[in-house]
């Protein structure tokens, strides 16, 4: 990608955001009531989308090469395991790291 | 007027406490964005405009991933939507709260970030406190944290000695904290588990480049057509 082209992704994503935060404002501009059916999305999008998001961050995990994905395993078990314990966000989330470039680091 | 007297003042200085457990959170995410974007190769200019004009964390650390990918520009806004859409409901959420702020309700949704809409949704603002200026130093004060903590990893990523390898892992580990989040505040995980199944048979179909967008379609097709059992099974309630 040039500079260009990087700078039209930043801006898809920054007018993408915008949509997203400005929409509602300008679609439901009074206190009329939400359709039925973008109340229920509301409700049920954010649960699969969380796990979309999860299996893109592992979409670069080569299961029958390298390292077999055996880290990003043993890594979320980890962050799952310290969640469940305190669940405290950054701790999660700050274990979990360490885990893994401590694994991928020096055991892999 | 005395400075201590102005009702500006006095709304930041009320707002402050709301945001110091923000500090310390967007303090650790962002200079890890800027340290990452460092590593991957961008100037500090990138996380410093990046966390200015998206400031939306997780969609930012997405961004590094197409940065370095092929140029696609629909993917790009299409990924944003579907990242960003819980924005809709906060929004849909907010519209009472943001009315008749003037001109700062534009700042305020520009900045409504997941933090900014807890704080302001939930926040029992004090009766001789101005509300939207509480409201607009709770975004303006977690914007700030956020873009300084950004551009301080992208300036200083260059110094740091010991081996990054393996940091973009903060990523992965913040989606399965917020996905374990939702799984716990939900009774059924009928939709949770929607959306790692289509998604893993989308990325197995497709590919780790191409498996995006069908996915999306799918997961948005189905969660339509199962409404009505998921919401007779009391998963919406």
């Amino acid at each position: 990608m040039n500079v260009t082209e990087q700078m039209i992704t930043i801006l898809m994503v920054v007018l993408g955001t915008m949509v997203t935060r400005f929409l509602p404002f300008l679609v439901f501009p009074s206190g009329k009531p939400t359709p039925k059916y973008i109340q229920y999305l509301g409700k049920v999008l954010p649960a699969a989308v969380f796990g979309l998001l999860v299996v893109y961050c592992l979409k670069g995990v080569t299961i029958f090469a390298g390292s077999h994905g055996i880290p990003e395993l043993i890594s979320i078990l980890f962050v799952v395991l310290l969640h469940l314990w305190k669940r405290q966000m950054l701790f999660s989330i700050a274990g979990g790291t360490i885990c893994y470039m401590l694994l991928v680091q020096l055991v892999f | 007027m005395k400075k201590e007297k102005s009702p500006v003042w006095k709304a930041a200085k009320a707002a402050f406490p709301h945001t110091i457990p923000i500090f310390a959170g967007f303090w650790f995410l962002s200079l890890t964005y800027g340290i990452y974007m460092n590593v991957s190769g961008f100037s500090f200019w990138y996380p410093m405009l990046m966390s200015l004009t998206i400031f939306a964390g997780s969609i930012e650390f997405v961004t590094v991933n197409m940065l370095l990918g092929a140029f696609n520009p629909l993917q790009a806004f299409a990924m944003t939507l579907m990242i960003n859409a819980r924005h809709l409901f906060y929004g849909i959420s907010m519209l009472d709260k943001y009315r008749g702020m003037g001109w700062k309700k534009f700042y305020l949704i520009f900045g409504m970030c997941d933090e900014s809409f807890s704080i302001n949704y939930t926040a029992d603002i004090p009766k001789d406190v101005d509300r939207g200026w509480f409201m607009f130093f709770v975004t303006l004060f977690n914007h700030f944290y956020w873009f300084s903590g950004s551009t301080l990893g992208g300036i200083f990523g260059s110094l740091i000695h010991f081996n990054t390898e393996g940091l973009e892992f903060v990523m992965t580990a913040m989606f399965v904290v917020i996905f374990m989040e939702q799984w716990m505040k939900e009774k059924k995980h009928t939709s949770a588990l929607l959306g790692l199944g289509i998604s893993f048979l989308c990325l197995i179909a497709f590919g780790a480049e191409q498996f995006i967008i069908p996915a999306m379609i799918a997961i948005l097709g189905i969660l339509t057509l199962l409404r009505t059992p998921i919401e007779k099974g009391g998963e919406t309630a």
